[in-house]
């Protein structure tokens, strides 16, 4: 299928481009349905292959003609599965929570009739009389899609829906430019490292180009280990060419002739997604020897990482790839000057590799009007915890922590209170209410304690206890840490013990200043990234929650009461309905019985603190109640010696 | 080659070029306290002991990444210095037993010897104790592992892996459980191990010894 290479490169783009244009049109215009469903691993986990099988079923069935188009993540993930209807001459409609009973009725009434079932939709997804487009909600006056503008709108596995919406344009005008002018580009644009620590891009592009070394190499970081962070992931299972074409311009611009995207094991749709866009590119020529005949050749090489946390870092990703222990290793030589194989290695994130082709088609100019003044450009996160629309998110540098939870991310849900937003997983930090004003860019959040990491965002209410946020983040990095250096290696653990006295109520009150002292040294003499940022969830609940630490020293209590060893549960005789015993039945260890006249207590020295006839006690009552500190807890009648009463 | 001229507390020195500071202070007769450098080997930087503050640097640096560098003006103590170093020191006793007595290394333990020159006390209690209860491998009929004394500092994967080229030994778990062990299984004796003792020699501490009860 390679284009001959006589024309020129402009020529044979041009011939892949119209056949790609072409295609498109046709699906576009097609006089059938096009149902477009959400298919990356955030759709999968709500049912998305399940809706996906019903849709075909039922079409099969009902021998209706339809096209069905499996796209990647929309990032509207709380609303998964979503399920875009478009039928021609009407305006395409974005459906969530799409089950298969859901699926059925889409076809029954909307496809094969005329009730576009507005119940079920979420918005139309262009202006219209019928529907109120999904662009009326709030969120989209703040989000602006740079890195996501394709996904969930394309066919990941098919590259001529890329290259119809724009794709490889950007390849293109980069093999008509000079490298030196493309480093420039990307150094005017203002690009900074999206993997976490926001190293100006186009200056370690030059580093590279200009380091001594017998081969290069450029080397995609999606080894993406922080809980609850799956940006890469999206991206690359969503618009896998944007990060390819991005690697193949880099290796141009510094002059390697070969690439490895380094994917962690647990994203194996990632990688199956990008191996067939891989083939894809081959095929078209725009990827292998002599790229759209211009010369410059460059290949690609997916490698699996065992999924430790530490092989994102740099130097242990290398050490992974060379088939070495994933240890990091002191820097300089940092990898732009002497990585793979000992030599010049551009190592970049996948969002910083797919930021690449946008700057080179629309310009540095472009790029670098969005954003603040030293971060430019979107960020994305995945936003999770307590908070309405969890999913990911992209928008502008600069815009304020409070615009991003409570306008994008709709506010925290059930009339709950707002009470810390952890930034960067577990190298990053928990910044209160008082910091919601703070605009979202690299220095800002380093400056507050917190870090832009690789865009892991967790909102939390007042039922989340500070103490234990930084134990969760603790527990981790302890168990993620490689074990090379002394302070990471012995000093993460330490912490960790203190920090779980502390949320048994066995803290002393020495602690807090041993805490302070071992993170400070922490940050201050570990070898690499994981156990420099490793005490940040502490420094920063420490700094800005300091009361719930002292709380739980000096009087024993959770503030939020979360912690079991300082919570009790009880029952308020006055609310309690006597003749319901839905508490009862869900308690596992039968703790709970009824005392005179029927009102149910809680046995305290069999209760186990799984918090289970909270939920269980109907909302109109509401009446088991948390305790902190347990001294508080009143006196309750002891359990009748009757046939439950023995142990 | 032309030497690098640099003054480490004070005093002038003349070190070749690439030399790291660590070295070049050994060589003078300034102690600068480190437990996994090698002369003239990639650092494994992983002790974090060898701190050292050079004008112009905001922060204390590791003397045995760091290379000499004209004109530079390097300070081997210091509050910051001695602060990272202690608490470093006090991490690794912590993970530590202290039974000199029954020590093979005793006497000769850089341990023993990094805390008396730090000033610190052997049991000292800032840390709380977390000790190992691992198996002492003594299968070999001339060397005995004890990996519950081993501090990490890959001294002996270097010894075995790179100077012998036998690899009897790797590391296994990782974080606080990292350890050393015989490669492949849990038994020296069944791997290639010869007996050299190289690693013995290069331990830091008591974790790899000869034994010296079954080949005397
Ligand atoms: C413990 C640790 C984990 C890391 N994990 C990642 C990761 O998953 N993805 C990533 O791109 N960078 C990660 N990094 C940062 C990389 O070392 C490196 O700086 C980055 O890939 C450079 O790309 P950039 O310049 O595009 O940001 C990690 C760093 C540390 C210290
Ligand atoms: S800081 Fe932690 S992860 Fe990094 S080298 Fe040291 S032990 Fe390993
Ligand atoms: S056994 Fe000895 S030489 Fe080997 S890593 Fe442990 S302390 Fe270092
Ligand atoms: S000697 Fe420098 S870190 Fe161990």
């Amino acid at each position: 299928m390679k284009e001959s290479a006589v024309k020129s490169p402009q020529e044979t783009f041009e011939r892949i481009q119209e056949r790609a244009l072409a295609e498109w049109d046709a699906l576009s215009n097609s006089p059938k349905p096009r149902i477009t469903i959400g298919t990356a691993t955030c759709g999968r986990a709500a049912g998305a292959l399940e809706v996906l099988k019903t849709f075909k079923e039922e079409l099969a069935e009902k021998r209706v003609d339809a096209i069905i188009t499996e796209v990647g993540c929309m990032g509207h993930c709380y609303a998964e599965p979503l399920v875009v209807i478009t039928k021609p001459g009407l305006p395409p409609i974005c459906y969530g929570y799409v089950t298969p009973g859901i699926a059925a009725r889409l076809i029954s009434d909307y496809i094969l009739g005329n009730d576009p079932c507005p119940e079920f939709a979420l918005g139309a997804l262009e202006e219209n009389e019928l529907i109120p487009t999904i662009f009326d909600q709030p969120r989209f006056q703040y989000e602006k899609r740079i890195l996501l503008a394709r996904c969930g709108d394309i066919d990941p596995e098919d590259i001529n829906q890329y290259i119809a919406n724009g794709g490889y344009a950007a390849l293109l005008k980069a093999l008509g430019m000079a490298p030196q002018d493309i480093i420039e580009d990307i150094t005017r644009s203002g690009l900074r490292g999206r993997g976490g620590a926001g190293f100006p891009t186009g200056d370690k592009w030059q580093i590279c180009r200009d380091a001594p070394g017998t081969a290069r190499y450029v080397i995609c970081n999606a080894d993406e280990g922080d809980p609850g962070a799956f940006m890469d992931r999206a991206i690359l299972e969503s618009d896998p060419h944007s990060v390819i074409e991005g690697m193949i311009i880099a290796g141009y611009a510094v002059g390697a002739a070969k690439g490895y995207i380094y994917v962690r094991i647990e994203y194996p749709l990632a990688v199956a997604r990008v191996d067939t866009a891989l083939r894809q590119s081959a095929e078209l020529g725009l990827l292998g020897d002599d790229i759209m005949g211009h010369g410059f050749g460059f290949e690609i090489e997916v490698m699996r990482g065992s999924g430790a946390f530490v092989c994102g870092e740099e130097t242990a990703l290398i050490a992974s790839l060379e088939g070495r222990r994933g240890w990091p290793w002191h820097r300089p030589p940092f990898p732009a000057t002497e990585g793979l194989k000992n030599q010049p290695t551009l190592i970049n994130n996948v969002k910083t590799l797919a930021s690449v082709p946008p700057i080179i088609d629309r310009g540095a100019e472009w790029f670098a009007n969005i954003g603040t003044p030293a971060s430019k450009g979107t960020a994305v996160f995945a936003l999770a915890g307590k908070v309405l629309n969890t999913g990911l998110i992209e928008i502008p540098m600069g815009t304020t922590l409070r615009k991003l939870i409570f306008e994008v991310g709709g506010g925290i849900p059930n009339g709950r209170k707002f009470k810390a937003v952890q930034i960067g997983g577990p190298s990053g930090g928990c910044l209160p209410e008082s910091l919601l004003d703070l605009p979202i860019d690299f220095d800002s959040l380093t400056e507050a304690g917190a870090m832009m990491g690789s865009g892991g965002m967790v909102i939390l209410d007042e039922d989340n206890c500070m103490v234990d946020t930084a134990r969760y983040f603790l527990d981790f990095t302890r168990k993620e840490s490689c074990g090379k250096c002394t302070f990471c290696r012995l000093g993460t653990a330490q912490m960790l013990d203190i920090l779980e006295d502390i949320t048994r109520g066995e803290g002393n009150p020495g602690d807090i200043a041993l805490l302070e002292e071992l993170a400070a040294d922490i940050k201050g003499g570990a070898l690499c990234g994981l156990g420099k940022t490793a005490p940040n969830p502490i420094l920063t609940t420490l700094r800005y929650f300091h009361e719930e630490y002292e709380a739980h020293i000096a009087e024993k209590r959770c503030p939020a009461k979360v912690c079991p060893e300082l919570t009790a549960f009880y029952i308020l005789p006055v609310k309690c309905e006597r003749s319901c015993d839905a508490c009862v039945g869900s308690c596992p260890v039968e703790a709970i019985f009824s005392g005179k006249k029927g009102i149910k207590v809680i046995d305290q020295e069999k209760c186990v603190k799984c918090g289970s006839c909270v939920d269980a006690c109907p909302p109109q009552y509401s009446a088991v109640i948390r305790i902190s500190p347990v001294s508080e807890l009143p006196p309750s009648e002891p359990r009748p010696p009757d046939k439950n009463g023995k142990d | 080659m032309e030497k690098i001229k640099l003054t480490i507390d004070g005093v002038p020195i003349r070190a070749k070029q690439g030399e790291k500071v660590l070295f070049a202070a050994l060589d003078a007769g300034i102690y600068i306290p480190n437990l996994c450098a090698i002369s003239g080997v990639r650092p494994h930087a992983g002790c974090r002991l060898c701190f050292v503050e050079i004008e112009g640097r905001p922060q204390p640096v590791t003397a045995c990444t760091e290379e000499v560098a004209e004109g530079a003006i390097v300070h081997t103590d210091g509050p910051r210095i001695r602060r990272l170093q202690r608490t470093a020191l006090e991490l690794l006793l912590a993970s530590h037993p202290i039974e000199c007595k029954t020590c093979p290394a005793n006497k000769h333990c850089e341990l023993q010897n990094i805390a008396s020159f730090l000033k610190v006390n052997l049991n000292t209690k800032r840390f709380r104790k977390k000790l190992r209860d691992l198996p002492v491998d003594d299968s070999h009929p001339d060397i005995i592992l004890d990996p519950n004394m081993c501090v990490v500092c890959s001294k002996c994967i270097w010894a075995c892996v790179e100077q012998r080229g036998i690899g009897a030994l790797n590391y296994a778990f990782r974080g606080d459980r990292t350890i050393i062990s015989a490669f492949g299984g849990d038994r020296l004796v069944d791997t290639r191990c010869d007996g050299c003792g190289l690693c013995a020699e290069v331990c830091p501490v008591g974790a790899i010894s000869k034994n010296v009860k079954k080949s005397t």
